[in-house]
């Protein structure tokens, strides 16, 4: 030990064993099961989709930090997680130069434009997401493809077995193969009385305790990681546990959805609507837990977290209920983000000691 | 279990000295004497060269409200006054004294603690230059003498030991009981507190066991077992583990009727009153994965940490760090030649290649790891953004100046981000300002 050789920092002189890196590549890791169902519910072309997506992730990372002459970190992880979320955003028919161009947008544009990792307002994969939808509506709301073993089709899904012909109007009608499509439509038809009857059949047995378990369990259509609810909770779960997620954005978000679903939800009155039905199907699992929990762009403080989950829960139900999409989560989330600086301003802990003003 | 809420868990790393026993080590041939080893103003060297000094001398005399009287700790001649390497501050004056012989030690009054009257106990205190040994070593006697319509209820003394590695504590509440609780008894008499508590964390069942059994003939003295979290010894979380109380922000423990002192300045203070020795020497807790063996020694102040360091075994050929107290809140050290020990060094801590904390800072990732841990409940991350765009103003109105700088936020952050410097950074650019401030308003007038 000579003197000149000596190390010398600022307390603490001991850190935990943990790295911006190594929450990446945990989140990243958890998502994999979920990934490894989707591709054995959709095939081997989900692989393509998640390599043209990685591809792109890494390279538009790489290529803007060389522009900026800042140091390249696609090894944190970051680069890697964004691309797999929005993999989890696609349809499954989704072309890969689509895929390719919208994660190059979420990195280059809502990832790097605003400094990279730690100073994006908007979710990369969100934002990737969303520029897609408004780029190329066509593909990103239609094009589902069964899974294996499952349901497409609305009369698969709500009607089965009925071949009445006074229906044959309504199915025409149909033009989403996703439960939060049909139960919309559905709902929709309620209002006119030649379908009033078919239409209450199909949201009856959209609710039914079969289509729940359908649903959970990944035998419906919708993007990749929106039709395997079972695993995205699993995920989730396993973060919490590991205190790399916090508990309040999925439960405060989830629970608000859960709520309002029961008691608006329904059509034979109030609380007649299913919960489970609402969060299994569509995007709220994969959102509650790995989008709106983000932790970039989503409040640090307790208060602010809760804040955030049920404003995201109102607006979810709201868009779901009264908007011109069938499913609201990314929308929710994105329009949230905005907020969050806001949020973390004011929803402040009081300090140890501080007397109530 | 007694607790507070945030805080973090540590590698507690005292596996490797709480087993080695108290040791008095040889009286050092030099001393290397700072004249400023407490908070506040430096003491006034009142020797000079060539002066006999005697074990226990004053040899600088306070200097202002918040100051200490330093005393010699050996016998011996003065053989230079000037600039040396100083744990705290990195370089600060000094009185070197070089030992001619056995101690010969100065004669201060003794007194019975039983039949003391409380009054006087202040001023011996002050006279004696104990302050206090958990490290911050602020001056005793100013803690002990509340302004008179502030009432002192309890006296808590502080033998959690949260920071990782250091043992010094443990093992004077192992071996020396007696005096610890006879300390306690002056700090209560001496603030008229009608309780006493001693807070031991349970990662140290031998000191708790030996602590009660010490108190247990009095009633009004009482060891509460707290849970081992860092920083349970910081004195705001102890008095909230202990009684519930939250003191105000930006008040003192007094504040709910309080004083905190650790275990380490209960025998000080024990050793000056029943002894009539000044605070000359601790407890030094020798370790760290740097060292090829460790030690908890009765040191000298003014024996050096390469001194301390050799005769715990030496450091290994890999050492990379040294840290005059704990990890958590210690100091990183320069140098350990001529480097004292002080009134205020816990511990010397040696970390080996590997074991230190150097990584490169990266982007705050707003993960709230630091919200969830600052016992305070500050933002952390919030703080430090805004020291570095330079808005102290905000800073301070978001309790800055509340902090701790316990490094909690810092241990926990993903992004190894220096929270705790830019926190530094913030409180002294915020004095200045204040300072300018009050300044300019006392111009106007």
């Amino acid at each position: 030990m000579t003197d000149n050789r000596l190390f010398v920092s600022t307390s603490p002189h001991i850190k935990k064993n943990i790295s911006v890196a190594k929450v990446m590549w945990v989140v990243f890791i958890s998502l994999i099961p979920a990934f490894m169902h989707t591709v054995y519910l959709f095939g081997v072309r989900t692989l393509w989709v998640a390599l043209a997506a990685l591809a792109a992730a890494l390279a538009s990372e790489a290529a803007m930090e060389l522009l900026f002459r800042k140091k390249v970190t696609v090894s944190d992880g970051s680069a890697a997680l964004t691309a797999i979320l929005i993999v989890f955003n696609m349809p499954p028919q989704i072309e890969l130069w689509k895929v390719a161009l919208g994660t190059a947008f979420a990195v280059i544009v809502a990832k790097q434009l605003f400094g990279g990792l730690g100073y994006n307002i908007f979710n990369p994969a969100l934002a990737g997401r969303a520029f897609l939808v408004a780029s190329y509506p066509a593909s990103m709301t239609s094009g589902w493809t069964a899974p294996k073993g499952g349901l497409l089709s609305i009369s698969d899904m709500a009607f089965g077995v009925i071949n009445d012909p006074a229906t044959a109007k309504f199915v025409e009608t149909v033009t989403s193969a996703t439960p939060l499509g049909a139960i919309k439509t559905a709902k929709a038809a309620i209002s006119d009385p030649a379908l009033k009857d078919t239409a209450v059949k199909a949201v009856d047995t959209l609710f039914s305790s079969g289509m729940t378990e359908n649903a959970f369990l990944g035998r419906i259509g919708g993007c990749f990681g929106e039709i395997t609810a079972l695993f995205i909770l699993l995920g989730g779960l396993a973060l919490i546990i590991m205190k790399i997620v916090d508990w309040r954005i999925p439960a405060g978000y989830l629970g608000t959805v859960a709520a309002l679903s029961w008691a608006f939800g329904g059509i034979h009155g109030l609380f007649t609507g299913n919960p489970l039905f609402y969060l299994f199907t569509g995007g709220l699992m994969l959102g509650a837990f790995y989008m709106a929990t983000d932790m970039v762009t989503s409040p640090m403080t307790r208060k602010g977290k809760w804040i955030f989950a049920v404003a995201l829960g109102l607006l979810t139900f709201t868009i779901r209920t009264w908007g011109g999409y069938p499913e609201g989560v990314s929308y929710s989330i994105l329009l949230m983000n905005i907020f969050v600086p806001l949020i973390d301003k004011y929803a402040v802990p009081r300090v140890l000691g501080e007397v109530k003003r | 279990m007694l607790t507070f809420k945030g805080g973090v868990h540590p590698p507690e790393g005292k596996e490797m000295s709480e087993e080695r026993a108290l040791e008095t080590l040889p009286l050092p041939d030099i001393a290397i004497i700072p004249v400023s080893q407490h908070i506040g103003a430096p003491a006034e060297p009142i020797v000079k060269i060539g002066d006999r000094v005697k074990s226990g001398q004053k040899i600088a005399k306070s200097a202002g409200k918040i100051s200490a009287n330093i005393h010699s700790s050996v016998t011996g001649v003065v053989k230079a006054v000037g600039a040396y390497p100083n744990p705290v501050s990195g370089k600060g004056l000094a009185v070197v004294v070089e030992r001619t012989g056995e101690d010969d030690w100065f004669d201060y009054p003794a007194y019975d603690p039983d039949a003391i009257e409380g009054s006087i106990i202040a001023g011996i205190a002050e006279e004696m230059g104990i302050v206090g040994m958990g490290g911050a070593t602020f001056p005793t006697h100013v803690k002990i003498t509340p302004p008179p319509w502030k009432k002192v209820e309890y006296v808590i003394l502080n033998g959690a030991e949260c920071e990782p590695f250091l043992t010094c504590d443990d093992r004077i509440m192992r071996e020396r009981p007696a005096g610890i609780v006879t300390g306690l008894r002056l700090l209560m008499k001496a603030t008229g507190a009608a309780r006493g508590y001693v807070g031991i964390e349970h990662n140290k069942p031998a000191a708790i066991a030996s602590m009660e059994k010490a108190c247990s003939g009095f009633d009004d003295i009482e060891v509460k077992r707290v849970k081992t979290k860092y920083p349970q010894g910081a004195e705001k979380q102890l008095i909230d583990s202990i009684l519930g109380r939250k003191v105000p922000n930006g008040g003192l423990p007094l504040d709910v009727g309080v004083v905190v002192h650790n275990v380490g300045t209960a025998y000080a203070l024990y050793d000056a009153v029943v002894n009539g020795r000044p605070l000359v020497e601790r407890a030094v807790t020798v370790s760290g994965g740097g060292m090829k063996g460790t030690a908890n020694f009765i040191a000298r102040v003014g024996d050096t940490f390469e001194n301390l360091i050799a005769r715990a075994g030496g450091a290994k050929d890999n050492a990379a760090e040294v840290i005059s107290g704990g990890p958590m809140m210690g100091f990183s050290q320069f140098t350990v030649k001529d480097l004292p020990v002080t009134k205020g060094t816990s511990g010397i801590l040696v970390f080996e290649e590997g074991e230190i904390a150097d990584q490169p800072a990266a982007n705050c990732i707003s993960c709230a790891s630091c919200v969830d841990v600052c016992p305070m409940k500050l933002l952390p991350a919030r703080l430090v953004a805004l020291v570095k765009n330079g808005r102290y103003g905000e800073s301070g109105d978001m309790n800055l100046m509340a902090c701790i700088e316990c490094g909690s936020c810092a241990f926990v952050c993903p992004a190894k981000i220096p929270i705790v410097q830019y926190v530094r950074l913030g409180k002294t650019s915020l004095r200045k300002i204040m300072a300018r401030e009050k300044a300019a308003k006392g111009e106007a007038k």
